[in-house]
């Protein structure tokens, strides 16, 4: 793809842990309250004031680390990054360094049909910093994020196309949302993705100079940032030119990275155990208490639904992108005893509806059961597929069982065969010209007789039946 | 009235209790003492407008028969590290000069919920970072002894608010001496807990490993009636340990039996100054009419305690005093003549303006030992270090129960003698930096008046979470040794 380079490609994700309060006291994460409500002296770094780690961040770190297949560590430590900066109110984040909570790990995903894994570093606990919004000669600062939980989780540097880089941040993202440990909403910010790029020759044994690449807010953009970024590199460095270690940032509207700073400042960020808090020891009795509360993972789920309902991969892959829907599928599957239709409806039927109007399948205006419903009725030759389709669209308006609808709208299958014969014998007596095209070999027509019975049936005749009975009038 | 400030404060509680006096009556009598006094010693940066309506408060409750607390109706200074709500807080800086916290520390809470009453806010050395009270913003304080000579420090203020009877009893802070060496510069009982025992919630942090507040007062029952009411386990702070807080007050006289004093052969070598010789002589006389055996221990890392001390204090201050930016509180230059160039000229103006010269030093120290590549080699070293002296100390408290030292190398010294010169002034917390670092509990009590006519203590100290005997052997040699004396001017 690039000739004769090979990219160098490794993510950090910050994913903000799905707790009530702050990492280190008990001020609300609440999003979209006013600019500084969420504060208290802990957060705003009062003097005196001192962090109590809160436990469920812990938990959900240990969640994470056990779906990421991460060594969890009984003993980590929370240190100090020192820097000064106005929306980081101690001089200091409280992050964790040399011993974080989780060590190495990976996550597997597919890529076309490529099965990809790509390894985890480590994932460490640390608090956010506030918000500084810049006007003029003057700038504001909102401190309602600080203290905010996150878990960096950081990728080997193994991802090797940026399609790669996009899909290992979308399957980080459905891992964390299956445990409901983050809500994994980027444009609110609790989901964050840097990109570090570097590019080598492909038989080169040394890694190029790395380049940060920040605020990337989409997963397409994950992607752009880096194939951007990846070209960028190679024309500098065969036009003769240096790649520097940077941060640079990623402009969506034009497609490009650039340069944050000048001049990158060489950052000594002091770390050191924060004295303030004790290690976090974690038992074993801890760990398998999480274990045992851990939920089906997205991989195994798509694995399982494929095996146990015999729908295709790509079937059980999209079911599978989110838990919601997954279990939706799953529910429509098991009441209605057949997973293939299941599968269909969900899919294309629902998916559209809940696309156009912009609805999570929490949401779905169709309760599983209803939608179970309707498969039966099929499968049980009450309506048609056909029939179906408008049950379906009047279900997504009223609040009504299925076969309510079909009662109240007269739309129960006719399979008298009495009143499908004369449908039959009406339609061939009114076309004299096709029958004879018919049976002089124009084998397509047969389609047209079973439309117009269909259509003098208001779609209501039982199909095989009119198959069956007009084959037999027509030899 | 003038006899109440001479009064404990278990005294002044019960005589408020059983109707003597009134609560009101004895704030007043300690706010006389400081009018006359306090212009010349200068303990006190501020003092509680509301301290005469709290009194009130507490006699309206004796008299309608309310629970009043156990020390309810004593007046408490308090140092200005602790945060106190609605007080100016200042931390003896510039760079806090009008703060003003929003919030009260934990051990402010506790000594109000007993009933005590916050007369003022003590002087002290800028961010506890000295031991002569000299680096105060608010200017020195001076010892009721001899006002030519330093109070100690850093909480000067508080062991001076005790010892020239403007309060029963005061709060300090100690982070390597900051309460045992006032204390015994200025003849009254100091006593730094164990680490974890007092909440450091809401005090202005030093370093974070080895601060602990504690209690000053005239006598150790008093200092123990207020460790009741401030130690214990603290949600709002999570190296609180949750170990039980006994009565130790109603224990101070159980007979101590078969008690081992350890003497470190380390404090011992090359000689005592004669007056500090003389006061563990004396202390020595007491503990051996008490039955106690004496056992030579070592604590061979003695030496390097007060080289670690600086390391690891220095390099935690300079990350817990980034905070002090001129962002969110605390001094902000004047930018409206000039302003900021830039993030780091604002930085720069703020912090350069706001702290002062020995504070600068230690931020400067600090930030070296902990930046990358000099890590490894001071601070890292250093707590390994840290970690043999702890264990020096835990296999002497294997042979004693409890260690008798020095305080000081030498009784007060003059104002302006040393202040220029930092490495003696460090070097003089030779026999106290060890306690923190170790995280013990130790105690400073008068014993005797030296040549000159200066206090002088002796230190105890027990191991961890042993205050039970640390205060039952020090309560028993205070009553035996009876030091009586008190400034000539008070």
């Amino acid at each position: 793809m690039f000739n004769d380079w090979k990219p160098v490609i490794g993510l950090e994700i910050h994913a903000q842990l799905n707790t009530k309060s702050k990492i280190f006291c008990n001020d609300s994460t609440e999003f979209g309250k006013g600019d500084n409500q969420n504060i208290s002296p802990v957060s705003l770094g009062m003097p005196g004031a001192l962090p109590v780690v809160n436990k469920m961040a812990i938990e959900n770190s240990i969640k994470t680390g056990l779906a990421l297949n991460s060594e969890i560590r009984r003993k980590s430590v929370f240190s100090r990054k020192n820097y000064f900066y106005p929306d980081l109110p101690k001089g200091y984040q409280i992050s964790q360094f040399d011993e974080p909570i989780c060590e190495g790990g990976f996550v597997e995903f597919y890529v076309d049909d490529e099965k990809v894994r790509v390894g985890i570093t480590r994932a460490h606990m640390e608090e956010d910093a506030g918000k500084s919004t810049h006007h003029g000669d003057y700038s504001l600062i909102n401190l309602n994020r600080a203290g905010i939980p996150l878990l960096e989780i950081v990728s080997e540097p193994d991802i090797k196309s940026p399609a790669h880089a996009a899909e290992y941040a979308r399957t980080i993202r459905q891992i964390l949302k299956y445990l409901d440990v983050c809500d994994g909403n980027l444009e609110e910010g609790s989901l964050r993705c840097d990109c570090n790029v570097s590019v080598m020759k492909k038989d080169a044994t040394e890694y190029g100079t790395r380049v940060e690449i920040k605020n990337i807010n989409s997963f397409r953009f994950v992607e752009k940032a880096i194939e951007y970024e990846i070209s960028r590199q190679i024309e500098v460095i065969e036009s003769g030119g240096e790649i520097f270690q940077e941060t640079r940032l990623f402009d969506s509207t034009k497609n490009k990275t650039y340069s944050m700073r000048k001049k990158e400042q060489a950052h000594d960020y002091r770390f050191f155990p924060d004295p303030d808090l004790l290690p976090v020891i974690i038992s074993e009795e801890w760990i398998d208490r999480v274990k045992s509360t851990l939920p089906e993972l997205p991989k195994d789920m798509a694995e399982r639904f494929q095996s146990e309902y015999k729908i295709p991969k790509y079937d059980a892959l999209v079911l599978t992108q989110e838990k919601a829907l997954a279990e939706y599928f799953e529910d429509v599957a098991k009441e209605s005893g057949n997973a293939k239709s299941a599968s269909n409806w969900v899919m294309v039927e629902l998916q559209r509806e809940l696309n156009d109007k912009k609805l999570s399948i929490e949401k779905s205006p169709i309760s599983s059961s209803r939608l179970a419903e309707l498969i039966k009725l099929i499968d049980g030759k009450v309506i048609s597929g056909k029939i179906a389709k408008k049950v379906f669209g009047i279900m997504l308006t009223e609040d009504k069982n299925p076969d309510v609808i079909v009662k109240e709208q007269g739309l129960v299958q006719i399979s008298d065969s009495g009143a499908i014969e004369k449908m039959v014998d009406d339609v061939i007596a009114a076309s004299p010209n096709q029958v004879e095209q018919y049976k002089a070999g124009k084998d397509k027509l047969f389609g047209y007789f079973v439309g117009q019975i269909m259509k003098a049936s208001k779609g209501q005749a039982n199909p095989e039946m009119i198959n069956k009975l007009l084959k037999e009038k027509l030899k | 009235m003038s006899d109440i400030i001479n009064l404990t404060a278990k005294e002044i509680h019960s005589g408020i209790l059983s109707k003597k006096f009134k609560a009101t009556e004895v704030m007043q009598s300690f706010l006389d003492q400081i009018s006359a006094k306090d212009k010349e010693l200068n303990s006190f940066i501020s003092l509680n407008d509301k301290a005469m309506e709290q009194a009130q408060k507490v006699d309206d409750k004796v008299s309608s028969g309310k629970n009043i607390g156990a020390l309810g109706g004593v007046p408490v200074a308090i140092k200005d590290m602790l945060c106190t709500k609605d007080l100016k807080t200042t931390a003896g800086s510039k760079m806090l000069e009008n703060f003003i916290p929003p919030y009260s520390a934990t051990v402010v809470n506790k000594l109000e919920a007993s009933g005590a009453i916050i007369i003022g806010k003590c002087n002290q050395d800028e961010f506890a970072m000295g031991s002569s009270n000299e680096t105060s913003y608010f200017g020195a304080c001076k010892n009721p002894w001899d006002t030519e000579y330093v109070p100690g420090g850093s909480s000067g203020g508080s062991a001076v608010a005790v010892a020239a009877r403007m309060a029963p009893i005061s709060i300090g802070t100690d982070t390597g001496g900051s309460i045992r060496q006032p204390a015994s510069f200025c003849g009254v009982v100091g006593i730094k807990p164990t680490y974890g025992r007092v909440s450091r919630y809401g005090i202005v942090a030093f370093a974070s490993s080895l601060d602990q507040a504690g209690p000053f007062s005239r006598t150790i029952e008093d200092s123990t009636l207020v460790l009741e009411s401030i130690c214990g386990h603290d949600e709002f702070d999570s190296t609180t340990s949750s170990k039980e807080v006994l009565p130790w007050s109603t224990k101070l006289n159980d007979k101590v039996e078969k008690i081992k004093v350890g003497l470190p052969k380390e404090y011992f070598e090359g000689g005592l100054d004669e007056d500090v010789k003389k006061s563990i002589d004396i202390a020595k006389d007491a503990l051996k009419e008490m039955g106690c055996e004496f056992v030579e221990v070592s604590i061979p890392h003695t030496k390097y305690s007060v080289p670690i001390y600086y390391i690891i204090a220095t390099s935690e201050a300079s990350s817990n005093l980034a905070r002090y930016d001129g962002v969110r509180f605390g001094y902000r230059a004047n930018f409206d003549d000039k302003p900021a160039a830039d993030l780091i000229d604002f930085y720069c103006r703020n912090r350069g303006e706001g702290f002062g010269t020995e504070v600068k030093r230690r931020i400067s120290l600090g930030t070296f030992t902990l930046s990358s590549g000099y890590y490894d080699a001071y601070y890292k070293k250093a707590c390994q270090v840290r970690s043999l002296l702890k264990q020096d100390f835990e296999k002497s408290f294997k042979d004693c129960d409890i260690i008798l030292s020095p305080v000081t190398t030498t009784p007060a010294f003059k104002i302006g003698d040393r202040i220029s010169d930092p490495i003696t002034m460090y070097k003089n917390d030779i026999f106290t930096t060890s306690t923190n670092l170790a995280g013990l509990p130790g105690l400073s009590l008068p014993v005797t008046l030296s040549k000159d006519k200066l206090p002088i203590g002796v230190q105890l100290t027990a191991s961890a979470f042993n205050e039970s005997k640390l205060l039952q052997v020090a309560h028993q040699m205070e009553q035996l040794i009876s030091f009586k004396e008190k400034p000539a001017n008070v």
